[in-house]
């Protein structure tokens, strides 16, 4: 038996993962939260509603996403077998749709007509307005004006499925800011507007749902694997900024207590440099954003500002979940930094003929590292979480290029 | 008895409603705040609620994120918080004082830490806004032993089954948000405000004071008939940004503002 067994219990009934998790929210806010978690449990345990949401996921969102043997670059590397976990060729260009078409779903049994949402890098804004698209309700998507700026192609992407784009003048003007906004929205129209949290942090029970619509990814790369490979994979590696694409990936493999998981935070120009977005690996515990995690903070509890290249890593907190599985040492959180990032950017585009999203590139920049430190036998599944179009402007600015 | 709970019983013999106004501390700067604590009584505050600066103010509206702004500017810290209280306490014993801010800054301090320098620095009450009583066993007992109160939140959208635990959880006074919305919205629909609050009246021997949405003389009186007592925070942190070229005129403006709340309850019929 997994040694590792107890974490499926997690989280308990009060959403706690450990010491970590829980509903840190103004009161405002609780009963909301409870609805959800009462709707939710009802609903995810409706055969009707997994039907539905398993045929949103095949016909409109494209999965099964493939499992793809990344030959070329593996070679290159000449060590272990690098595997890429395609949800950038999901619907919309990114994991983030999964957890979008559940929480729509949510949304319209819940009867409520408008949709918030907040976005780091605009990913999670798309897939927000595409689903509130589809069913017709409306939306708006709070986004940090740093956020707006570098990543101008999703905000038009979002008006033309309809969104409002708020673009959010407090703070630091990125994701933390945005998902300020987007609370003290829900707080003032709470009654008719469902919040979808874009990543497996917030109150309970945000953490387990947005866990849960992402898992499919890890389902079925455990599947294909099996298929593919003919075993289980040696290691999983996914990029950390709230951290649901990894969980999605890990969950399901979380008691295959063979399989090594990594977690990749943004290490910026390094953590020496303190321009960086690694709370697990360089911040503490303390409450943000309705949950306890690991925070980027000052001595005085003040949130510290964050630097990363990508904007879907730039945030200060992590899920919970990963700060239980930080402690518990069923998965190692590395880093890799801005240089590394663009490093391995190149290869996929040169090898693989893929454009990786700049989060997922954090992924697959360990993935560089570790893989010519293994074995050709050995097998490594990178979660690719995104695609990179998004990022051109940016690639090009570290390039020095005027597009 | 403990200054909270002796205000209460003085302003309930009185036929009186409490007044109780909110600032940031360290607003626009450290050295200011102690100033306007004391002009606040002088104009007839009962309870002063102190907001604790927070990088991330996220049930406050853009008047008290701007205030915490200000302060976080000069780095005001939460040990710097209970300072001011502590200087406060050297001219003022009866007045209570009741800390108002977010988790994050009292869990850097430590729980023990912070209920141990609070109790020293002379504190009366702590209400922390996303710390729901769910969450706060630990807190509330190390609070509790310090005599310290811990004050929680209700709220239009707490139901009635939810409320008896808040009650049960809370000593002090409950703080009743008026609105759902952030600090310092503008609408406030009072009948609406009247149902609750006799709604929880009904369960808890508890002063129910109410705040969000009081501006003036006559919101403060509505709210004031209806209830034991009226906060009023965004009205008086207002005052420090459209008064920042002339600081000085920044604590006599707020007495007027806090004067004119005091006049309307006091003509409310006991």
């Amino acid at each position: 038996m997994s040694k590792y067994a107890d974490l499926l219990n997690l989280p308990d009934a009060q959403g706690h993962f450990g010491p970590y998790g829980g509903r840190f929210v103004s009161e405002t806010l609780s009963h909301a939260l409870e609805q959800l978690e009462e709707q939710y449990t009802r609903l995810s345990a409706d055969p009707a509603f997994q039907a539905e949401f398993d045929k949103d996921l095949a016909q409109y969102v494209g999965r099964p996403s493939p499992l793809y043997h990344a030959e070329r670059w593996s070679n290159h590397l000449g060590g272990a077998q690098i595997w890429l976990k395609r949800e950038d060729l999901n619907h919309t260009g990114a994991h983030k749709v999964n957890n979008t078409v559940g929480q729509a779903l949510l949304a319209k049994y819940s009867g409520k007509q408008r949709i918030i949402a907040e976005t780091g890098a605009g990913q999670h804004g798309v897939a927000t307005a595409t689903v509130a698209a589809r069913l017709g309700l409306k939306c708006q998507v709070y986004m940090g004006a740093e956020d707006v700026k570098r990543q101008a192609p999703n905000v038009y992407r979002m008006k033309l499925l309809g969104a409002e784009v708020i673009s959010v003048e407090s703070g630091s003007k990125t994701l933390k800011d945005a998902m300020n906004e987007a609370m003290r929205d829900w707080v003032t129209n709470v009654d008719d507007t469902f919040y979808i949290i874009g990543t497996v942090a917030g109150p309970h029970p945000y953490p387990l749902l947005v866990r849960n619509f992402n898992a499919v990814a890890g389902r079925e790369a455990r599947e294909q694997a099996l298929q593919q490979i003919g075993r289980l994979p040696d290691a999983l590696i996914a990029c950390i900024g709230g951290g649901s694409n990894a969980l999605g990936l890990f969950h399901p493999f979380i008691t295959d207590d063979e399989v090594e998981m990594y977690g990749i935070e943004a290490g910026g120009e390094g953590i020496e440099s303190g321009r960086h977005a690694a709370p697990l690996n360089a911040g503490r515990p303390g409450v943000l954003h309705g949950n306890r995690t690991y925070l980027m903070e000052d001595d005085a509890g003040q949130i510290t500002p964050t630097h990363s290249i990508s904007a879907g890593l730039d945030y200060p907190g992590v899920g919970p979940e990963h700060a239980n599985l930080k402690d518990v040492g069923r998965v190692k959180y590395e880093l890799a930094t801005d240089a590394e990032v663009m490093e391995a950017f190149a290869d996929l585009c040169k090898y693989e003929g893929i454009i990786p999203a700049l989060e997922s590139s954090h992924a697959l920049a360990f993935a560089k590292r570790l893989a010519p430190t293994l074995g050709k036998d050995k097998h490594l599944i990178v979660n690719l979480s995104g695609r990179g179009d998004k990022d051109i402007m940016t690639v090009a600015k570290m390039q020095g290029i005027t597009l | 008895m403990s200054r909270i709970k002796t205000t209460f019983a003085n302003l309930k013999e009185q036929g009186r409603k409490a007044l109780i106004p909110f600032i940031t501390a360290g607003d626009p700067k450290p050295d200011a705040t102690l100033e306007y604590m004391h002009a606040l009584v002088e104009a007839g505050a009962d309870i002063i609620e102190l907001g604790v600066p927070f990088s991330d103010p996220m049930a406050d509206g853009p008047v008290i994120q701007k205030a915490c702004e200000r302060a976080l500017l000069h780095g005001t810290r939460l040990i710097d918080v209970l300072g001011m209280v502590a200087d406060f306490r050297k001219t003022n014993d009866t007045t209570p004082v009741v800390l108002m801010g977010y988790l994050n800054p009292v869990e850097a301090l430590g729980y023990e830490n912070f209920v141990n320098e609070a109790a020293k620095a002379g504190l009366d009450g702590v209400l922390v806004v996303d710390l729901p009583p769910e969450e706060a066993t630990e807190f509330s007992a190390l609070l509790a032993a310090q005599q310290l109160d811990s004050i929680f939140l209700l709220s239009p959208t707490t139901t009635l089954e939810r409320a008896k635990k808040i009650c049960a959880a809370t000593t002090g006074y409950l703080y009743y948000v008026s609105i759902k919305g952030v600090t310092g919205s503008a609408t406030l629909d009072v009948d609406a405000v009247a149902e609750k609050l006799n709604l929880f009246a009904g369960i808890t021997d508890l002063p129910l004071a109410v705040g969000f949405g009081i501006r003036d003389g006559a919101t403060a009186a509505a709210l004031g008939a209806i209830s034991d007592g009226v906060i009023v925070g965004s009205a008086l942190v207002g005052k420090v940004a459209e008064l920042a070229d002339q600081p000085e005129k920044i604590a006599p403006a707020m007495s007027q503002v806090l004067n004119e709340m005091r006049q309307a309850l006091d003509k409310l019929p006991g």
